[in-house]
């Protein structure tokens, strides 16, 4: 703590002296030790695919923040580490670049598993993490900032949305995911509130895959079947990364089409489209907190910058992406908020902070470490990208606890 | 029209104008004409309105709304400042109206969304209208569209158009689809008439109506009872048969796994465990062939099939590049060959994600490998996992036939089975080696363009097959090619059947504990090889 | 093969040998002292160093294991991660027993994924775990008899070389399989995590880290000294014998099928109690170290360092982790390139290993 306190203070008083020395000048970081910013996203194994990204829009921010002078006067240095999709290892990794490294922030994970993993880490250095993903909610931690989607953000929304006129009035509802712990929550609070609105189990259908299933055809046809009941069918998936492209060719090719059985999915954003030709699945559905579509001055600076930075112009963006890079944002605006970088000053600082979003609304750091968003939900179009059919007027806050789960019934919700 | 530019609210006052002046006049074809605009225009509003406007220009029957419906279906309608409707046909503009052809108008007039509630419309309008089209694809797809939307004011359209058709599956489609409409009739001799007919049928949709109209027509549900159960036993015989079709699907996928490796292992002897990253090498060189010809239309649909041999070549070379420069050092050590491929397998699949990064790179199908096809006794398959299939077999007889009929073949028999004695014959066995090798790798590669089809395509392609491979190869008989061929498929069958009452992951789970339960007992596999060569 | 008279340059590099092994116990022990020293001391070890070690320490004994099976008794196992999965699973249960009503939910018995996932009562293979002695029993035994259940089954029927490989690969692959569902009362995908406390000390002490450290210090020097013993005996003879010819060993009236056995037990056990001291260090545990990938990497281990040594595979483990640390930090990129490229370097050229190089330098 004391050793943090020096080195903030002499690179104030260098940044200081560099200040008044040049101020006409580009500011040069001279002698102020850098920020130091961990990248902790798996960048070989099975998460790569996803995870490489995120990497490379902290590392855009990193670039592009440098280019505004930096924070504090001071330059900010990347530490990126490949955890290699290996839970254990993001344990490790996490503790290396806190106590080696003495990162001031973190951004990484994608896995609930892996964030459980470095939790722990966390809150015993003292840490801070940035989680960019949508989750399953159920948690809390001073040393973790989650700015992807709660449940009550995302999944309720999108079913509320398929069981009134514009979704198709759906009375009977397939859970489909993937068996890990995203999937096995959200669905039970989705069914707690299935069964509020009536919905009774007899009209659910449950159904959980390996990670990286790639062999849908019984349970796309038994789909089918199940939606040959004589009442409107939807599904809802929470079908993981790799399993998608498998999915969606199954479906196209069953012939389920978005007008007779809509899937709405939560793990499915533009990246995932990528590697799909999306003709057969127009008008399947998406819930998000932001789409590249989303029309923005916001967003179009986020796309031109990354554009430009991956040297791609057709490289696209996703709802992880700009979680990311809102969370950057929030956590530079409070650095330069507290004056420091120290994790306790900017824990405080960036509650109730404020940023205008790509999504196009002001999202706001809640205490609770959760960010207020807009929801959205998107039409598969043919170029494989969303069309926005549907959004909440405001931004709703994160309810990280879920309502709908009996056991948080006596816990105080803020 | 002769509209000008002007405000909307003067247009709006002009037509209620011209609308008052030709019900004065009371002529018929203007009224119509009218009330054509006047829906038309609510294609430009919002989704309700877009919804209710396709549904008045369907019943319209008015076959001007076709181009302004397909339009809005394609994402080609486009709305000006001032409300006009545009079609975009080709580079230029039509106007959605007239047909006639406009400039570009400033500001750029905004592309028209819909949702999937106006896309529905959309089908039973476009149903409506083409129905009695003279290109038989759309009629068949009307008809399938005015199934699903079935109203009671179809009938007459139904009738017209059923008795006019000559092609037998139109016909059916037709039928059907009339049979629907009449269930949902007012009329009760209607409606037993559509009952009838739809438990005629064997369509999981037709259940799925009479279902629905169980619940409305208390008075009907002996009849509907009798017609459900008449499509269950159909169902059931095809759901049999769906099942069986998806076991051989699933087989066929292990099996052009497995046969590169029934060659390398089974054959030759050496524990390939890159295996799986020249499935994915294939894959990609799927997607090279494919972007390569992006510029050349006429090749375009035939980038599959000029993938199979580009796949060929390319996993073969880096076989043969492998097993010259590293495998034939380690001949006789089975398991530090396994080591080192496993070393390689890491390169080559961090090789692919530096050089075409980690995402999922797309693939197209071509138009042949996508949707449904009906076997005989209307059993669905999809075209994509039929194709596959059959490929699998002919890679598979073309591989037999390469090792039983060809010069290569007989070499690859004698130096594998009795090698000394070969090369005292003048076989150059470092060179059959590396031949043998390498057509095991290109195989390999083709069943990378094959997965392409249904999987992803990604750095992590070949890992999620290889312990597949591995057991299918050990299952069946190390050496033996019948023997991979019978444990693919009969895998991929017991797998489909448990997965209905087990789920996807417990199948799998018993798949593997009988496999490993097998070797037990029969320690060489299905199909052991007999004589000395089992000894090794 | 085992000369009675040794080469003066082969015992002096054997001596040499055990010195360096000496030695390195002795600076692996010093490492918690020297983390008390100040942080800009030269000798101060960080904090980070010893978690890390205290990993490689566990990833030691289950080369260790593996080499035993592997090296002398000529079972290559490629589903030894599934036996360091199970113990570690073991001791993940008695962790997470010992949360007790500090969950986010405050059950008093039920661990939290089991609360938001709807148990009402623990599942009946949860009982007894809240002792610890009855978890280290279960750390033993549990990876021990799926061990004597395979071993059995599989040596009895002869199954040797590859098909006993890709077979214990299956094995572990059906397991990660199965421990992946949700339903099977493991936690699914997530495993076990945020552990409190274990023998009454809070784990995210340095203290628990120091005491962990060297518990899997003294068990692998255990564990080594355990091998050597019995690789020395006359029942090691043996089974290195079965090793190079396992029908003639039959032939000359061995039980060959429980001598087997009896090596594959015990290092099915070995590679438990790495896992159980695996678990609390790294403070997680769940189905990826099943993966088949995990178990090839242990052979791997024994082969970089030099199979048939068991100095070597503990070396071995050493390097190729320290290494991948090491890596995974500077060259995020490129490790993999590298670490494929030492895997086949090292089959290619050192066939002995890094034990082989420097006996081959004493001679």
């Amino acid at each position: 703590m004391t050793k943090t306190g020096t080195i903030t203070r002499r690179a104030a008083l260098a940044g200081l002296t560099t200040a008044l020395a040049a101020p006409a000048f580009r500011p040069s970081f001279a002698q102020a030790a850098p920020i130091k910013i961990g990248v902790l996203h798996s960048l070989s194994g099975t998460m790569a695919i996803s995870e490489t990204a995120l990497r490379d829009t902290v590392l855009m921010m990193v670039e592009y923040q440098n280019s505004k002078g930096g924070l504090l006067g001071r330059r900010l240095e990347a530490v990126v580490v490949d955890p290699a999709s290996n839970w254990p290892l993001f344990a490790e990794k996490a503790r290396e670049l806190l106590q080696v490294h003495k990162v001031d922030v973190t951004y990484g994970c994608w896995t609930s598993v892996s964030r459980k993993s470095v939790l722990p880490v966390f809150e015993e250095l003292n840490g801070m993490l940035f989680y960019p993903v949508q989750y399953e909610g159920e948690e809390e931690s001073r040393n973790i900032f989650y700015t992807g989607a709660a449940p009550n953000q995302q999944a309720i929304p999108a079913v509320e949305y398929l069981m009134g006129p514009d979704g198709g009035e759906a009375k009977r509802i397939v859970l489909l995911g993937t068996d890990y712990v995203y999937p096995r929550t959200t669905n039970r609070i989705l069914r707690g509130f299935l069964n509020s609105k009536g919905i009774t189990d007899a009209d659910i259908m449950e159904e959980y895959t390996p990670f990286g299933h790639s062999d849908w055809q019984g349970i796309v046809s038994r789909v089918k079947t199940f939606a040959n009941q004589g009442k409107k069918t939807a599904i809802v998936s929470t079908i993981n990364g790799d399993a998608n492209v498998p999915f969606y060719r199954e479906l196209g090719n069953q012939g389920i089409k978005a007008e007779d059985i809509p899937c709405v999915a939560f793990s499915v954003g533009e990246e995932e489209l990528a590697g799909i030709d999306t003709r057969p699945l127009v008008g399947h559905l998406a819930a998000w907190n932001y789409f590249m579509s989303v029309q923005s001055p916001a967003n179009t600076e986020f796309k031109n910058l990354w554009q430009a930075y991956i040297k791609n112009p057709r490289r696209v963006t996703n709802d992880p992406m700009e979680a990311t890079y809102t969370g950057f944002n929030m956590w530079a605006q409070a650095v330069t908020k507290a004056g420091t970088t120290a994790v306790d000053a900017v824990r405080t600082a960036v509650i109730g902070e404020k940023f205008a979003a790509p999504a196009g609304y002001t999202e706001e750091m809640l205490p609770n470490h959760h960010l207020s968003k807009p929801v959205m939900i998107g039409e598969i179009q043919a170029d494989g990208q969303f069309n926005i059919v549907w959004k909440t007027p405001e931004v709703v806050p994160a309810e990280n606890w879920s309502r709908f789960i009996p056991e948080n019934a006596n816990r105080r919700r803020g | 029209m002769g509209r000008a530019p002007a405000r909307p609210i003067r247009t709006v006052m002009k037509r209620i104008l011209l609308l008052l002046i030709l019900l004065a006049a009371s002529a018929l074809p203007a009224h119509a004409q009218d009330a054509f605009v006047s829906a038309l225009s609510g294609l430009g509003g919002n989704f309700n309105a877009q919804a209710e406007a396709t549904a008045r220009l369907g019943s319209l029957g008015d076959a001007r709304a076709l181009p302004a419906l397909r339009a809005l279906s394609e994402g080609r309608l486009l709305r000006t400042a001032d409300g006009t409707l545009l079609i975009r046909e080709g580079s230029g503009l039509v106007d959605a109206a007239t047909g006639a052809p406009v400039a570009a108008p400033d500001p750029e007039p905004q592309r028209i969304s819909i949702n999937n509630r106006v896309r529905a419309a959309l089908r039973g309008a476009l149903g409506q209208l083409q129905i009695l089209s003279t290109d038989p694809a759309e009629r068949l797809a009307a008809a399938e569209a005015v199934f699903r939307t079935r109203s009671a004011d179809n009938i007459p359209l139904l009738e017209t158009a059923l008795g006019r058709e000559t092609v037998p599956r139109i016909k059916d489609q037709l039928a059907l689809a009339l049979a629907a409409s009449r269930l949902v009739s007012p009329d009760r001799a209607a409606k037993l008439a559509g009952i009838a007919a739809l438990g005629e049928g064997s369509s999981a949709e037709a259940r799925s109506l009479l279902l629905e109209a169980r619940a409305a027509n208390a008075d009907l549900t002996e009849q509907i009872d009798g017609a459900i159960a008449s499509i269950d036993r159909r169902l059931a015989v095809r759901r049999v048969a769906e099942t069986a079709f998806q076991g051989l699907s699933l087989g066929s996928v292990l099996l052009l796994a497995a046969l590169g490796l029934a060659v390398t292992f089974g054959v030759m002897g050496v524990i390939n465990m890159a295996h799986g990253e020249f499935v994915m090498l294939g894959a990609y060189t799927t997607v090279i062939v494919q972007d390569l010809l992006r510029d050349v239309p006429a090749l375009q649909p035939w980038s599959l099939p000029l993938a199979v041999p580009a796949a060929f070549l390319v996993t073969a070379a880096a076989g043969a590049l492998m097993e010259r420069g590293l495998i034939r050092h380690l001949y006789g050590r089975p398991l530090e060959t396994l080591l080192m491929t496993f070393g390689v397998g890491m390169m080559i699949q961090q090789a692919v994600r530096l050089i075409f990064g980690a995402q999922n790179r797309e693939v197209i199908s071509p138009p042949w490998m996508q949707g449904t096809l009906l076997l005989p006794f209307d059993i669905p398959v999809t075209a994509n996992r039929l194709w596959i299939l059959c490929f699998s077999l002919v890679v598979f007889g073309l591989i037999v036939a390469a090792i039983r009929f060809t010069r290569f073949g007989l070499e690859m028999r004698a130096v594998t089975q009795r090698r000394p004695i070969a090369a005292a014959m003048g076989i150059r066995t470092g060179r059959v080696d590396a031949l043998t090798f390498a057509f095991g790798s290109g195989i390999a590669g083709i069943a990378g363009v094959a997965l392409s089809q249904i999987d992803n395509v990604s750095p992590n392609l070949g890992t999620g097959y290889i312990i597949d491979s591995f057991l299918v190869v050990v299952f069946g008989g190390v050496g033996s090619l019948a023997g991979t061929l019978i444990a693919a498929f009969g895998l991929g069958v017991i797998n489909k059947m448990l997965e209905p009452w087990a789920g996807a992951v417990l199948a799998k789970v018993f798949v593997l504990v009988a496999v490993m339960i097998f070797i037990q007992r029969r320690p060489r596999g299905l199909f052991p090889q007999k004589g000395r060569a089992a000894e090794a | 093969m085992s000369a009675t008279t040794l080469e003066p340059g082969v015992s002096r590099a054997r001596l040499g040998l055990r010195a360096a092994m000496i030695a390195a116990v002795a600076i692996l022990a010093a490492f918690p002292i020297l983390n008390q020293l100040p942080q800009d001391s030269v000798f101060h070890v960080s904090d980070f160093l010893v978690s890390v070690s205290g990993k490689w320490i566990c990833y030691a004994i289950l080369a260790l294991s593996l080499d035993l099976a592997w090296g002398y008794a000529g079972i290559l196992s490629l589903g030894h991660g599934a036996f360091f999965a199970l113990g570690g699973y073991c001791m993940g249960m008695h962790l997470m027993r010992l949360i007790g009503p500090r969950g986010v939910y405050g059950h008093p018995v039920l661990p939290d994924f089991m609360v938001f996932l709807g148990y009402q009562e623990l599942p009946w293979y949860w009982l007894g775990f809240n002792h610890f002695a009855f978890a280290m029993l279960m750390v033993l035994l549990v990876p021990g008899f799926l061990a004597l259940v395979l071993g059995w089954l599989c040596f009895r029927s002869r199954i040797t070389g590859v098909y006993l490989s890709i077979i214990t690969q299956a094995m572990t692959y059906a397991l990660m399989l199965a421990f992946f569902r949700n339903d099977m009362g493991f936690g699914g995908n997530n495993g076990f995590t945020d552990f409190k406390e274990l023998l009454g000390m809070p784990l995210n002490t340095g203290t628990a880290r120091a005491a962990l450290f060297y518990a899997s210090l003294v068990t692998l020097v255990a564990a080594y000294l355990l091998c050597r013993w019995m690789t020395g005996t006359k029942y090691g003879r043996v089974l290195t014998a079965i090793r190079d010819a396992e029908n003639r060993v039959r032939f000359l009236g061995y039980d060959t099928t429980s001598h087997k056995l009896f090596a594959f037990v015990v290092s099915a056990m070995l590679a438990g109690l790495a896992g159980a001291l695996y678990v609390p260090q790294v403070g997680i545990i769940n189905p990826g170290e099943f993966s088949p990938g995990n178990s090839i990497e242990a052979v791997i281990w024994v082969a970089v360092g030099g199979r048939g040594t068991l100095v070597g595979a503990a070396l071995g483990a050493f390097s190729v982790n320290g290494l991948k640390t090491w890596l995974t930090s500077a060259a995020p990129d490129l490790w993999l390139f590298v670490l494929g490229a030492l895997f086949v370097a090292v089959t290619l050229f050192l066939p002995k290993g890094l034990i082989g190089l420097m006996q081959g330098r004493g001679k």
